[in-house]
């Protein structure tokens, strides 16, 4: 498969100023590609250097060693650096701080406004972007008026009128209510699975990530583990250590497993574990 | 302390199109020492009613008593009010401003006219109760902590008021799970240390189910249901009608229930799951 995004042997560190302690190490030799069209999901505790990877993903931050490329391009290089950019979007936790306008629609098309885009086709993508994220009857609605799960997928469909081929989602739904964590999380689902697009996504909530392609766990910079929800979840007591959780169908099947109980390891996810409890009762 | 809401009524924007009941006809009583949970969607009052307990907002109807007194009452000293009611707003951290841990702490009591050692002994003793150690932290800038390290200065700041009652907006939001299970822990830790009464905004139920005295469910600006955890799970299936997040080994249970397996309607925790589980599959096989 191709990678959208490579990065090798990344190092990041943040100077302290003023500070006599010495800069702090925020990545440790991250090596990572990332497949065109797959679902990454990103875990890790706060402080492990998930954010601080989202940023270098598309050049808000460089690296301090090592390179990161995106389609090739060279995210230190700075004639590339906007091309990078409209190929990777990003999405923050805070939708408040991702307005810019007093208009849904406005707001919108701020993206491919500044991209020089002409007025018909900022139209055709305001319209395509807000159908995308289930927000189009809002268009003309005022952003602080919505609920933090609809600001949310505004932020997300500003992101969708880029065209990017990628985007990164860094904890989108941390400020959100369950039903705001639902709608968005829907939404992120959706743009893989229907619009190709190649999703990363940073998150604490471990049933977010049941259902991505592959899960990295990060811890002090690194990369401690890598690979199908499924080979990760297993590992429960590991994750536990990482200050980690563990979806709660998985968590149970282990503690059941423990019990001398013949449980699948594949089965991560409520309904699996039901459909395999129903059969065996 | 106790606290007693009559028949509280909150509008937003009144009189305009997009005039809001936030609250209607709210009554509930919370007793001293109390430690309540107040679980509810974003929309459901939730925030709106904890800021009439120290007078932020003033109710369009009702009547709140603070230890019988009335504090909706013309003429009430809100300071007075707000030193015995400590509220901690949703995303503290946002609010700390000084250039060292203690100095922020610090701001609370020293504008409440007290005396520098008091104020020092109030930092030292609220740091202890946050679990921040004093010689560690004292001296650094908050901004360098960790999301959860800065919660719980910005908590300690607070406690350091040393309120009656303390009430939190969901505390633990956009904390990583451990220092969102940390928080709970210093919450308990608080509670049985200073024998405050603890008012938990939350809309997680996994979180307060296993620590508070009583929960009330809030839904459209009422009353859904409250009473202790036990009774408020007897409705699970009411709270699954309005969307409400349940605890996970609850959900679990109904996902069994619907594919016609019985099981026992109390269970609540993980480990309550493992055993019905056990149980149910050894007698399959």
């Amino acid at each position: 498969m191709e990678s959208i995004i490579r990065i090798q042997d990344v190092t990041f560190e943040y100077k302290r100023t003023g500070s006599e302690t010495s800069a702090i190490l925020a990545l440790d030799g991250i090596s990572l590609d990332i497949e065109k069209g797959s679902f990454t999901a990103i875990i890790g505790v706060n402080g492990s250097g998930k954010s601080t990877l989202a940023k270098n993903m598309n050049g808000l931050m460089l690296p301090t060693g090592g390179k990161v490329y995106v389609n090739g391009m060279d995210t230190a290089d700075e004639s590339g650096i906007w091309d990078v950019r409209q190929t990777i979007g990003m999405v923050f936790q805070n939708p408040d701080n991702q307005m810019v306008s007093a208009v849904v629609e406005d707001d919108i098309a701020f993206g491919p406004e500044n991209l020089g885009v002409d007025p018909e086709e900022i139209r055709r993508r305001v319209d395509m972007s807000l159908q995308a994220v289930g927000m189009y009857d809002f268009r003309k609605k005022a952003p602080h008026m919505l609920s933090g799960g609809q600001k949310q997928r505004i932020a997300i469909a500003g992101v969708v009128a880029m065209l990017p081929e990628c985007i990164v989602f860094d904890e989108p739904t941390a400020m959100l209510d369950p039903q705001g964590r639902r709608e968005v999380l829907d939404i992120v689902e959706k743009l893989n699975k229907e619009s190709g697009k190649t999703i990363v996504l940073i998150t604490h909530f471990m049933d977010e990530v049941a259902n991505a392609d592959r899960i990295v766990v990060m811890d002090g910079g690194k990369i401690v583990m890598d690979g199908k929800p499924q080979e990760i979840f297993v590992r429960s007591d590991e994750l536990k250590k990482l200050g980690l959780d563990v979806p709660f169908a998985a968590e149970l099947a282990c503690r059941l497993r423990q019990r001398g109980i013949d449980i699948p390891e594949n089965i991560i996810l409520m309904d699996e574990l039901a459909d395999h409890i129903k059969e065996h009762c | 302390m106790s606290i007693r809401i009559e028949n509280l009524t909150h509008i937003y924007n009144k009189g305009l199109s997009y005039e809001t009941v936030a609250l209607d006809g709210v009554s509930l009583t919370i007793e001293d020492k109390e430690f309540v949970g107040i679980i509810g969607h974003t929309g459901s009052g939730k925030s709106t009613l904890i800021q009439h307990i120290n007078g932020i907002l003033k109710p369009e109807n009702g009547r709140i008593f603070i230890n019988d007194t009335d504090i909706t009452e013309k003429g009430i000293k809100l300071s007075d009010i707000r030193k015995r009611v400590g509220l901690v707003f949703q995303y503290p951290e946002y609010q700390l401003f000084e250039d060292t841990v203690e100095k922020d702490i610090a701001f609370g009591p020293s504008n409440m006219g007290l005396s520098p050692e008091e104020v020092d002994e109030r930092v030292r003793e609220s740091m202890e109760l946050v679990g921040l150690a004093y010689d560690e932290f004292a001296g650094r800038s908050p901004f360098e902590l960790s999301g959860g390290q800065k919660r719980r200065v910005a908590i300690a700041g607070v406690i350091a008021m040393r309120p009656e009652v303390l009430i939190m907006d969901e505390p633990t939001a956009g904390l990583d799970p451990k220092a969102h299970k940390d928080i709970i822990e210093m919450l308990v830790k608080l509670h049985k240390m200073t024998e405050c009464n603890i008012l938990l905004v939350s809309h997680n139920m996994e979180d307060v189910a296993e620590i508070v005295d009583k929960i009330i469910v809030m839904h459209s600006g009422k009353i859904f249901s409250q009473g202790s955890p036990a009774e408020i799970y007897k409705e699970r299936d009411r709270l699954l009608d309005i969307g409400l997040e349940v605890p996970q080994a609850m959900l679990f249970m109904k996902k069994l229930e619907d594919r016609g397996i019985s099981v026992g309607k109390d269970v609540m925790t993980m480990d309550e799951a493992v055993e019905e589980i056990e149980k149910l599959l050894r007698k399959g096989s």
